[in-house]
């Protein structure tokens, strides 16, 4: 050893660098580990390291005492100037610099070069500071932390003066770290073959299972790591500097309290500062080092590594199996029980951080996701929850919905090796969704992975179903309305709509027996009316006669039931006394009159109808014109739901077209529909309408010789225009429905197929 | 609203079981136990010819007056039994199935987590989270 003369500030530098380093206040430096990092953070090449090392002795003694560590700072300080490395250089050099270190560790000694150099100046470096190391701190506790933490201070604050440090001179650094990394996977043992500086990592190797069991191994171990996450923030975080900024100066002052306390407070500020940061982030260095691991186990980076052997590999890094599952659960996105070269990065870089102390989140950070599509901005930075993250990548197989795990499987490896492709794809199809319902987005997702990439309407429908199981129930109503209609099956007289649609329901998808739950029934749109009118009788009336065939023909059946045929027409029509008049007179149709009081007149027609059908139709032409008008769209609305059952509507519609169209009581079309569809048995009724409606054509001449209408045409007036004007209104809310309840129905369709292929999938794993 | 949700293994023993009133857990415990009984039986009832078709979803097993038990199965013999509150009456039987799958599910999502050993108590985080939005969603 030559004798060392420092100067003021190189003594105390030093000596901090010393304490930092003695992580066991044995006043000497045991552990080679923490010297040898902070020689690796000086950004020298590693011969020269290795020649620093033999000449301050320390590879002679085996350990750093306090002199070799002093001759050694220097002689890094000396490297660093670009001189040769000289024993006699420790002396006769004057105004050496201090040895500038980069990384947590140095920055703290940058920053404490930053104090001795300018004592006075620590507040103008904290405008570019570099954002402190996260606080790993919080797991390892101790003066160990503690001295880490001020040295890190200070190396922060000197990190702004020493524009050097860079994150691009960190990687070179970092497979030393990984390489350490490994030694813990490797069960810490020293079987690891490591290139590079051999000697450096004996003497690290032999420290480390000597090393207090607090976790200074660990400490050592995975200081590194943290190197990279700094760095990383480092280039990464420019806004944050000025909130950072702050932190440096408390820090400072605690460095040069340098107490317990304020160390640990700042450690807590550094580690919320780090938060701002992504600590998730993985380098390209990190990145490379993980892909090379996963080569070694899977050669074929498209390909996956299945669970077992994932599970040992990680099993070496000393993790305990609840974290490695959790981690697993994290990182294994798609749910397939194998690791995508994505996946294994993310969970390789988790045990690296919960090795350096990070405790796992909750969720998978968003630079950790697996990137297929990436349909939504992913612009949250250092958010370490995985809300972002999950919409960010949409592409991911979602959770499969059946338990045929195995099925996914099969079917993910491909789409494993198809994703690995640059923002790619996987065969999902476009969310319909907005990604923030990513959960349901997963559901679905595995769904659609299940069904081994449906086709697009299967993979969007879910989504859709995801998003509309709140649908309301008229929805779904509509559904199962346009089901009915399709099946063109005659309601049943069942008061609870919902049962019947569900009950139709059930019966057309026989295969899939988990239904979702049918939504309520709709409310009815007019309490006063006890039904509610087909919407396409109200289409038909209202389009043009080619078009009122078509909507006839789609006579949407969800009609709720009518009330008994035996009900007469309620007190509350206009014309009660002809209502009843009109009954008696249809007798032989009493089921025709529907009982809802508004519709007491169409019943009144209807019966006038049947009555004039019967009475060879005894209109008048002037007075009950409009009468003949309001009746014919009844008429043909009743026939026009007979003819859904008969398939005579075409004929009616095209009669009440003129009417509809003269007179536009497309209203009164409606209510009398459902009444036919239930008196299917009132076929001697139907013809008759029929008759009648088929020579409405023939109206005029027809209205003269028929004789009058047995009721006083003032009171038809009036009460047609007010049953007119409610059933314009009933007509929108049930135009409204429709539409409704016909999307859900196609909802519930989608949902219905996908279920029926998932039970087609799962068949095959039906028995165990 | 799921009052208590219990996954247990083929040979009988839970593998996860958690109630949400956490001061009456023996006697959900209690309940779940009995109602193995009730499984078993409609297991053998099917008959092994009619595994194939055997639907995984067992229904209600028994009512009580407090609370309803529903049970699931899946073909490797776990059973999955969750206790409703009787008043929560517009629990339909499709939300219930509904709730069976998303158990299901999660515990396929837990089986393939290779550092999951089959008959080991289910400690995954996103296994409970599930378990909890079911016992919270119906409230």
């Amino acid at each position: 050893m030559e004798g060392l003369t420092l100067s003021e500030a190189e003594q105390r530098y030093y000596c901090d660098l010393f304490s930092y380093c003695d992580t066991e206040s044995t006043k000497k430096v045991a552990p080679n580990g923490r010297v040898l990092e902070l020689f690796r953070a000086a950004q020298l090449p590693s011969e020269v390291v290795l020649q620093i090392m033999e000449l301050c002795g320390a590879t002679r003694l085996g350990y750093f005492g306090r002199s070799q560590f002093y001759i050694a700072l220097k002689l890094v300080a000396v490297a660093q100037s670009g001189l040769p490395l000289r024993v006699e250089s420790l002396n006769t050099v004057k105004d050496l610099p201090l040895p500038r270190f980069v990384g947590p560790k140095n920055e703290q000694e940058l920053r404490h070069t930053a104090l001795y150099s300018s004592d006075a100046d620590n507040s103008t470096p904290y405008s570019g500071v570099i954002p402190p190391p996260p606080g790993r701190v919080q797991v390892k506790k101790g003066s160990v932390s503690h001295d880490a933490v001020q040295q890190r201070t200070s190396t922060d604050q000197q990190e702004s003066t020493s524009p050097v440090v860079s994150p691009q001179q960190s990687p070179p650094t970092s497979p030393h770290t990984w390489r350490k990394h490994n030694r813990h996977p490797s069960g810490g043992n020293n079987d690891r073959p490591l290139a590079g500086p051999g000697p450096f990592w004996a003497p690290f190797s032999e420290a480390q299972p000597g090393s207090s069991a607090t976790g200074d191994p660990i400490w050592s171990g995975h200081s590194p790591p943290p190197h990279q996450e700094n760095w990383v923030s480092f280039a990464d975080t420019p806004p944050t500097s000025t909130l950072l900024a702050m932190h440096p100066a408390s820090v400072q002052d605690q460095t040069t309290v340098r107490t317990v306390a304020s160390a640990t407070t700042a450690n807590e500020i550094r580690r919320q500062s780090s938060s701002y940061d992504d600590p998730w982030k993985i380098t390209d260095e990190q990145r490379q080092y993980y892909v090379n691991q996963f080569k070694t186990i899977q050669p074929d980076l498209n390909g996956f590594i299945p669970g077992s052997a994932a599970k040992e590999f990680f099993t070496k890094s000393k993790l305990p199996i609840l974290e490695l599952s959790h981690i697993w659960e994290l990182s294994d996105f798609d749910k397939d029980g194998a690791l995508t070269l994505d996946e294994f990065c993310a969970a390789f870089h988790l045990v690296v951080a919960r090795k350096n102390g990070y405790d796992l989140p909750e969720k998978l950070p968003e630079s950790l996701m697996p990137k297929l599509i990436d349909l939504e901005d992913t612009t949250e930075v250092g958010d370490q929850s995985g809300e972002i993250g999950y919409s960010s990548s949409p592409a991911e197989a979602p959770p499969s919905k059946s338990p045929s795990m195995p099925s996914l499987n099969q079917t993910w490896p491909e789409l494993n090796q198809s994703s690995e492709d640059t923002a790619i794809v996987h065969p999902v199809p476009i969310r319909m969704t907005p990604s923030k319902i990513h959960m349901q987005e997963m559901e679905l997702k595995r769904t659609g992975n299940d069904l081994a990439n449906p086709t697009s309407p299967l993979l969007v429908k879910p989504p859709d179903l995801s998003e509309e199981n709140n649908v309301s129930s008229s929805k779904f109503v509509a559904g199962n309305t346009v089901d009915g209609y399709s099946s063109s099956d005659s309601y049943t007289s069942d008061p609870e709509q919902i049962g019947s649609t569900v009950t139709r329901q059930r019966s057309h998808s026989g295969t899939s027996p988990e239904n979702t739950a049918p939504p309520p029934p709709p409310p009815r749109p007019h309490p006063s009316h006890s039904r509610s009118s087909s919407l396409d009788m109200n289409r038909s009336f209202t389009v043009t006669p080619g078009q009122q065939q078509a909507g006839v023909v789609a006579y949407p059946p969800a009609v709720p039931p009518r009330p008994p045929p035996s009900q007469g027409v309620g007190p509350h029509v206009h014309r009660p006394v002809d209502a009843e008049s009109l009954i008696a007179h249809t007798s032989t149709s009493p089921q025709q009159i529907p009982e809802q009081p508004n519709f007491a007149d169409f019943s009144q027609f209807e019966a006038f109808a049947a009555s004039s059908v019967n009475e060879e139709e005894e209109n008048e032409i002037e007075t009950h014109s409009e009468v003949l008008q309001v009746e014919k769209p009844s008429d043909s609305a009743g026939s026009l739901r007979v003819s859904k059952t008969d398939g005579r509507v075409e004929d009616k519609a095209a009669a009440s077209v003129p009417v509809n169209a003269g007179k536009g009581t497309t209203p009164l079309a409606p209510p009398p529909k459902p009444i036919r569809r239930r008196l299917k048995s009132e076929d001697e009724l139907r013809p008759e309408v029929e008759e009648h409606t088929q020579k409405t054509g023939v109206i005029a001449a027809v209205l003269a010789s028929q004789p009058s209408i047995p009721r006083s045409v003032g009171k038809d007036k009036k009460a047609i225009q007010a049953s007119i004007r409610r059933n314009k209104e009933t007509n929108t809310v049930l135009a409204r429905l429709n539409s409704e309840l016909q999307q859900q129905l196609k909802d519930v369709l989608e949902e219905r197929i996908s279920l029926e292929v998932q039970l087609e999938q799962l068949r095959p794993f039906s028995h165990l | 609203m799921a009052v208590c949700v219990a996954v247990i293994a083929k040979e009988n023993y839970p593998l996860y079981i958690r109630s949400i009133p956490t001061e009456n857990e023996l006697k959900f415990h209690y309940t779940v136990h009995t109602s193995l009984d009730v499984v078993d039986e409609k297991i053998s009832a099917m008959g092994k010819a009619l595994v194939d078709q055997r639907e995984l979803y067992l229904g209600l097993l028994y009512p009580t007056e407090d609370y309803k038990v529903y049970g699931y199965v899946t073909n490797s013999k776990v059973k999955f039994v969750m206790v409703v509150d009787s008043s929560n009456t517009a629990l339909r039987d499709n939300e219930i199935r509904s709730m069976f799958r998303k158990l299901h599910n999660s515990y396929t999502d837990v089986m393939c987590n290779p550092f999951y050993n089959p008959g080991d108590c289910i400690h995954s985080r996103a296994f409970d989270n599930m378990v909890t939005s079911m016992m919270m969603q119906v409230c």
